[in-house]
């Protein structure tokens, strides 16, 4: 698929490529355009819709999204250039001359209304019954263009069929504005190749290869389509009402685990600005409405370090020291589902590379039904557990057939951050106001290093502050352990880091460089994989691959809408909690050390931990049947 | 070029006229790039599609580009309901279109040509290559052409697919490039970036066919022909309600009444003027020209005669638009088919005076907000039938139900 | 799908892919001889042929689905368009479609059960002048009277 990028995206759904001034005080980079009479000045090659909202006006849009390349499609941002004959859609307009622009004359206003008009003929729309219901894009640009009826009617019956048939992602295609986001997310973004426009005129809809159901084609859940759909065309698979049944059962012992990014994202879903962490008031929330226990996931992210960390050095023992010439090496990190599912489709004879140690929600599914069923003396077929997820595609990876090593299906539920709010908000309860508590025991301490797998180079990060320090005996020497080259949201990153001054067990690693790449979204773990087949990657010994943009903070179950600038900030307060602990790398949890010496004594990549830590991968394919 | 259908080219003084293969094309080169460009800006020619853009615009925006490749596109994807002037041209006169498009070559550098013929004219496709196999034995394509050092051109023809939006020149360029034929943004333009991101001029058929007699008898002589801002001369694709029906080359400027004279149409109620996306002219209105200033046209003449229901035909349009939008943008892929709805509504008589004048202010909204011509001009026919046949339709269908 | 009639189709794309080339642009004029020699492009080549042009197969149907000269289905033997825009209306055309659809006892937008003959309304196809008209795989028939229409299709092999 190499070529794939080159020759794909439509011209007409990809940005213009104006070329920019290099230096944007040079004389023409700038040019003086004229908004609603205002005399404003904008770099050359500037969208209207950029340069409108640079000067404080506002352009509704709906096709738009500032993680897509531009598609012009909806024509809700119209405006009027003077000397045009025809309204002109701003997002797709790049300004490359002296210009007078009018963002709301009656001809505007009365063709943004009725093309609102027009979408909402087409939208078998059930409100107060949608899941987007608080946060529709339509519903909102039906509000601020005063829609009070149905002028060119209104679809009153379901045309199509909900389609059920994935465990992560449903379609309700009644719902659809055909924008196509979720198609410019799912080629261009994502690179993964399942939504398309299918059919042409009235007939034109977003469908799959063949129009199959989407658990028959190569979806791998990642959900991003989600994140960017207006409406409610595309949502998760929701099991609160399952979870609400245990809970009411006395019988079950519900459980609940939370990962580091739906606490970081959560107060979106309460009206707060992104980026700050409700870790210790989700807590009690979960408490209140009836969790028997609430565990950190990051402590099983500190044991996956621990795992795949030991995986790591050992294939690297394999290969240096017993000179094996199969080891496999780079080691990828196998943490996030849609990546996995990813490589299963597309590169299936590479699954060797994939570390075997289990994501840390499935780890914690494992230890819960067996471990902690065992410390705390619970039949483990009374136990429910549940993981809060930013993740849809944590939905498929909990109900996989292998994920079931405690001899009952490991994690019952994975949970959204969007399905987690709402419970919340069923209950009664205003999350931010919650008191803060801890988690429970034994699962309730865990480390800043397991903290971070909630951004992309966060695993990366978190496996270098154990592993150097187990090799070396010293910590990485990095100011306050921020390994600054692990972070950003650069596409693909590359680093190193030398060993030196091993202890006696590791000298075989003195002085070698340990190359490892960090890449987020699918588009560049595609790139990642190509670069690896033309063995660019060779003397590369790690590789962390996160499905989704940003990590899994930009995940498919995250509050909406994303952008770059949220994803930021949600990155932002993980790091920052994770410096506020005293507790920074994976291999001084004293509950890991706990669990090794009590129930897994012998340690890392031992046999029990293979049986329950570890799993292995199917060699999907891309063919469709 | 024998292919089993009836000749109908009738009259005609500058296309439907003698012409030496090759002679334009030698003329070309003997007077060089800058004459040639000189004489097709001097003809005031305009683009015969319908659009009416001035060809040598584009053609002087291509020929200043600097680009490792440029492309001359031949829009030969004639798909507008009652217009087949391009069938007759490249049945009865390719040696004028494949001239022009050598010419158009050679003034803009572009080493490279491509027919897009529709999927409907295949039929045309093997004898098509066999001429095109027979110009570059006589030296009309391939290297060096009529002994002109660097002068290298050559003509692929593609076929399309079946879909009418591919007429629209960015929709044909992303058909080419084996997508979906949806129309891109604009800007840019074509002649700017193009097929595969190159400078690429897209004309009309008979905008090509115009350049050989443009060239070998001069700009003034062409524009003597026709109107001040419609100028030369016009081929009318006359169908319907009339004896004659067939392709007429006319002046510009010639009045409707005229040409129905000329076609023989009797007890003509109206003419629909530029296929399905143009309007539709009621008697009273017969004396209006054809012509860029007047009444526009891409060449397709449609006679109704008394007997014909006009809801009916509006019906058809629209039935054709709500099909062939590409789709992608909201105000004609959403708008045609609540136009469509209209007129059943109209046809059965169950429909009110307030929701029909919304679906004309949806008409103007669709006008301007479209994406690209298709469904700027698909509710032409329904604003025009509505406001000229109001009397018939209202009369009809019962103003009762208001 | 029987093996031998996969392996028939790969080398045919492969085949394809040489004359035409294996970049996206080749894509429809791949598609184009698919139909004419299949009649239709099965979901097996649809995704042969995304593989060796390194797109994804969702993308090639999506193609199909948008030209109406492509058909993902498999259609007769034979396609019959028959025009349904104005010209070849008021010509008369609803007199050709119940002569031909009583005479192969099917409806527009079927296939006779022999896979003979597949029946499709198309937009127009250029012949105003001589409608009512219609198009019998690459060939056109204008001037059609209901009579002249059922001996064209009675003929059709």
């Amino acid at each position: 698929m190499s070529k794939a990028k080159e020759n794909r995206a439509p011209v007409s759904q990809q940005s213009h490529k104006i070329e920019k001034p290099a230096d944007p005080n040079s004389i023409g980079a700038n040019i003086t355009i004229e908004i609603n009479e205002k005399k404003v000045s904008v770099p050359l090659g500037t969208t209207i819709l950029d340069a409108c909202r640079q000067n404080q006006v506002h352009i509704p849009t709906l096709c738009h999204h500032e993680d897509l390349c531009i598609a012009g499609v909806c024509r809700v941002c119209a405006v009027e250039v003077e000397g045009m004959r025809t309204l002109q859609a701003a997002c797709a307009f790049p300004i490359t001359a002296q210009m007078k622009i009018k963002t709301s004359t009656e001809r505007v206003r009365k063709a943004r209304r009725h093309i609102i008009d027009l979408l909402l003929s087409e939208h078998h729309g059930e409100c107060y019954a949608c899941v987007r219901n608080r946060n529709c894009e339509l519903r909102n640009l039906a509000a601020e263009y005063g829609v009070d009826g149905f002028t060119f009617g209104h679809r009153e019956k379901k045309m199509h069929e909900i389609d059920r048939s994935s465990y992560s992602v449903l379609r309700d295609m009644d719902k659809c504005v055909l924008c196509r986001r979720c198609v410019r997310t799912c080629i261009d973004l994502q690179e993964v190749g399942v939504l398309e426009a299918i059919g042409r005129g009235n007939q034109t809809r977003i469908s799959t290869f063949m129009d199959k159901p989407l658990s028959e084609v190569i979806c791998i859940n990642c959900g991003q389509c989600i994140n960017r759909c207006p409406t409610g065309a595309l949502f998760t698979n929701d099991p609160s009402d399952d979870i609400w049944r245990a809970i009411d059962d006395p019988t079950k012992h519900v459980v609940i685990q939370t990962a580091p990014s739906p606490r970081a994202a959560i107060c979106e879903e309460f009206g707060m600005e992104a980026g700050t962490s409700l870790t210790q008031e989700l807590n009690t929330a979960l408490r209140r409405i009836g969790f028997d226990k609430v565990f950190d996931t990051n402590y099983t992210a500190d044991l996956t370090i621990m795992e795949e960390g030991t995986e790591l050095l050992l294939r690297l023992k394999k290969a240096l020291v017993d000179k094996d010439p199969d080891v496999k090496l780079p080691q990828f990190t196998s943490c996030s589902p849609g990546w996995v599912k990813f490589i299963e489709h597309f590169y299936p004879d590479c699954l060797d590379y994939l570390s075997t140690a289990k994501s840390p929600q499935q780890m914690f599914g494992a230890l819960t039904k067996t471990f902690y069923a065992q410390e705390y003396n619970i039949d483990p077929k009374d136990i429910v557990t549940v993981a809060v997820m930013p993740c849809s595609a944590k939905k498929f990876e909990c109900n996989r057939p292998e994920m079931t090593s405690s001899g009952y299906k490991d994690v019952d539920y994975g949970l959204t951050t969007r399905e987690l709010a709402t419970m919340i908000k069923e209950a009664g309860i205003f999350l931010p106001e919650m008191p803060k508590t801890g988690f429970d025991d034994p699962f309730g301490e865990a480390s800043g290093a397991g903290l971070i797998f909630g951004a992309t180079g966060g695993v990366m990060e978190a496996a270098l502050r154990t592993a150097y320090e187990i090799v070396t005996g010293r910590e990485v020497p990095f100011e306050n352990l921020n390994i600054t080259p692990c972070r950003g949201f650069e596409g693909i990153k590359q680093a190193s880091v030398k060993l030196e001054g091993c202890v006696p067990d590791w000298s075989f690693l003195e002085g070698a460089e340990l190359k490892f790449v960090v890449a987020h979204g699918t588009a560049n773990a595609r790139a990642v994989m190509e670069m690896f087949k033309r063995g660019e990657l060779n003397d590369v010994q790690f590789i962390e691959i996160m499905g989704c943009p940003g990590g899994c903070i930009g995940g498919g179950g995250q509050p909406i809408p994303t952008s770059p600038e949220i994803r930021q900030k949600r990155a932002e307060a993980i790091y920052a909690e994770d410096e506020s602990l005293p507790l920074r790398k994976s291999h001084e949890n004293p509950h890991v050390k706990y669990l090794y010496e009590k129930f897994l004594p012998e340690g890392p990549c031992g046999h029990k931990s293979h049986e329950l830590l570890h799993t292995h991968y199917t060699k999907r394919g891309s063919f469709i049947v | 070029m024998e292919i089993g259908i009836e000749k109908t080219a009738r009259r005609g003084f500058v296309l439907f006229t003698d012409y030496a293969q090759g002679s334009a094309i030698k003329k070309a080169i003997e007077v060089g790039r800058e004459n040639v460009l000189f004489e097709v800006r001097d003809s005031k020619l305009k683009g015969r599609g319908g659009a009416g853009f001035p060809t040598s615009t584009k053609w002087m925006i291509t020929a200043a580009a600097t680009a490792e490749k440029k492309y001359i596109v031949c829009n030969a994807d004639e798909g507008e309901p009652g217009t087949f002037k391009d069938r007759v041209l490249l049945l009865e006169y390719p040696s004028i279109v494949f001239d022009g498009m050598v010419i158009a070559g050679y003034t803009i550098g572009a080493e490279y040509g491509i027919l897009y013929l529709r999927a409907e004219y295949t039929y045309m496709y093997t004898a098509l290559l066999d001429y095109l196999d027979n110009m570059r034995k006589n030296n009309l394509l391939g290297k060096d052409i009529q002994g002109k050092a660097g002068f290298n051109f050559d003509i692929e023809i593609r076929l399309g697919s079946g879909a009418y939006v591919c007429g629209e020149e960015t929709a044909l360029i992303e058909s080419l490039e084996g997508q979906r034929g949806e129309p891109r943004n604009r800007p840019p333009y074509p002649v700017n970036t193009g097929y595969m991101g190159f400078p690429t001029v897209v004309n009309n058929v008979e905008t090509l066919a115009s350049i050989p007699h443009i060239v070998l008898k001069g700009g003034e002589w062409f524009r003597n022909h026709g109107t001040d801002k419609s100028t030369g001369s016009k081929l009318f694709s006359v169908s319907g309600d009339c004896d004659r029906p067939g392709v007429y080359e006319l002046p510009w400027g010639i009045s409707i009444r005229e040409l129905l004279d000329i076609v023989g149409a009797q007890n003509t109620k109206a003419v629909q003027v530029g296929g399905a996306s143009g309007v539709c002219i009621p008697k009273s209105q017969f004396h209006r020209k054809l012509a860029y200033e007047d009444a526009a046209t891409g060449g397709s003449i449609m006679v109704f005669n008394e007997s014909r229901d006009m809801l009916k035909v509006l019906h058809n349009f629209m039935d054709f638009f709500v099909e062939e939008s590409c789709g992608q943008c909201t105000p004609c892929r959403v708008g045609n088919e609540r136009l469509l709805e209209g007129v059943e509504k109209l046809i059965n008589g169950n429909f009110t005076f307030s929701f029909i004048r919304n679906l004309k202010e949806l008409g103007y909204t669709m006008q301007a907000a479209s994406k690209c011509g298709l469904g700027q001009s698909s509710p032409n026919a329904f604003l025009s039938i509505l406001e000229n046949f109001s009397d018939e339709i209202y009369q009809s269908k019962g103003g009762s139900h208001v | 799908m029987l093996v031998y009639e996969k392996n028939e189709l790969v080398s045919e794309i492969e085949s394809l892919t040489i004359k035409h080339g294996d970049t996206r642009d080749a894509l429809i004029p791949i598609l184009q001889e698919m139909q004419a020699k299949y009649h239709g492009i099965s979901d097996f080549a649809q995704q042969e042929i995304a593989r060796r042009l390194s797109i994804h197969p969702v993308e090639v149907y999506s193609v199909i689905s948008f030209y109406s000269f492509l058909s993902a289905k498999t259609l007769g033997r034979n396609v019959v368009r028959l025009c349904k825009t104005i010209s070849c209306d008021l010509a008369g055309k609803n007199d050709i479609v119940n002569a031909i659809e009583r005479e192969l006892g099917i409806k527009f937008g079927e296939t006779t059960k022999d896979k003979r003959i597949t029946l499709e309304y198309t937009n127009c196809l250029g012949m105003c002048d001589q409608g009512p008209a219609m198009m019998v795989n690459e060939r056109v028939y204008g001037k059609l009277t209901p009579e002249k229409a059922v001996a064209i299709i009675n003929e059709i092999k």
